[in-house]
């Protein structure tokens, strides 16, 4: 069962290391889904999927409101957008540092390196 | 362009950059395995990283921090999980207080580096597998080498939050 002081990091590092759990946030992106039709898309019970969507929404990922009968999901796309604003960062951060790769590469003016021991050139850019 | 591809999955959190570099695999690995070259890449100019521990044997831990225009030093640490030198490296990275020790709070993430010869044997490609732990320990590696001061602010928080925990 759930442990009561799980940390907020783990409960979404936990939410998210199982791949039902990363189907159904990627699913309910485009909108509410009910519990039972969620249920239907996986080869697990109905009860097996409302577990998920309670991990799910006890990370912070989905939210879930009652209509009727019906528990409905929602991904919280405000949660999702801001991963994919600070991806595109980290991505741009790799950018860089590949370009300061290809510069490095650029000032080894001879092929023959010795990988094996620091040439005087290793120390910082002439 | 030396970058081939970047995947992203904000649901997963990840990131997968795949670049080609004109040289050879030994010298690529190299830029991983001699901690004076990673230094002259891995920070900007503004922001540069120096390597205090680097040994890549697994269950080794490397150590490093980046100092920011203010003199300010964020710490960061890789676990040597794997390596297969001059082809693979798998370490789990996360931040580390000014002792080096692991900031738990924020987690730690993945990163898997493979290197390999381009079809025509006459370059590498150089793919960084990168998995995070969060989002917010996404924005903490953004705040390491940008040049807000914001991150001395961030840290004491982390650390304040750390103490309560």
């Amino acid at each position: 069962m759930v442990v009561d002081r799980e940390s907020e990091t783990d409960r979404l590092f936990h939410a998210l290391a199982d791949a039902t759990r990363r189907d159904i946030v990627r699913h309910a992106l485009g909108g509410e889904h009910s519990v039972s039709s969620l249920a239907r898309r996986y080869p697990v019970s109905f009860a097996a999927v409302q577990k998920h969507v309670a991990v799910l929404e006890g990370a912070g990922l989905v939210t879930k409101r009652r209509q009727g009968r019906e528990q409905l999901v929602t991904t919280d796309v405000h949660a999702i957008r801001r991963a994919a604003r600070i991806l595109d960062e980290l991505e741009q951060r790799w950018r860089d540092r590949i370009g300061r790769i290809e510069d490095l590469l650029a000032g080894d003016d001879h092929t023959d390196i010795d990988t094996d021991t620091d040439t005087d050139t290793a120390g910082g850019p002439r | 362009m030396t970058v081939t591809s970047a995947e992203k999955d904000p649901v997963a959190l990840t990131l997968t950059i795949t670049s080609e570099l004109a040289t050879t695999v030994e010298r690529a690995w190299q830029l991983w395995a001699d901690p004076r070259q990673l230094e002259r890449w891995w920070g900007p100019p503004t922001y540069p990283a120096t390597f205090v521990d680097h040994d890549l044997s697994p269950g080794a831990r490397a150590l490093y921090f980046m100092t920011g225009p203010d003199g300010s030093k964020s710490y960061g640490y890789w676990d040597i999980v794997a390596v297969d030198p001059p082809r693979r490296l798998e370490v789990r990275d996360g931040f580390a207080d000014d002792s080096g020790e692991p900031n738990e709070a924020l987690g730690s993430g993945v990163m898997v580096i493979t290197l390999t010869e381009t079809a025509d044997g006459a370059g590498t490609v150089m793919a960084i597998e990168s998995r995070f732990p969060t989002a917010a320990a996404m924005e903490q590696l953004l705040e390491m080498g940008q040049e807000e001061g914001m991150i001395a602010a961030l840290s004491q928080v982390e650390a304040i939050l750390a103490d309560t925990a």
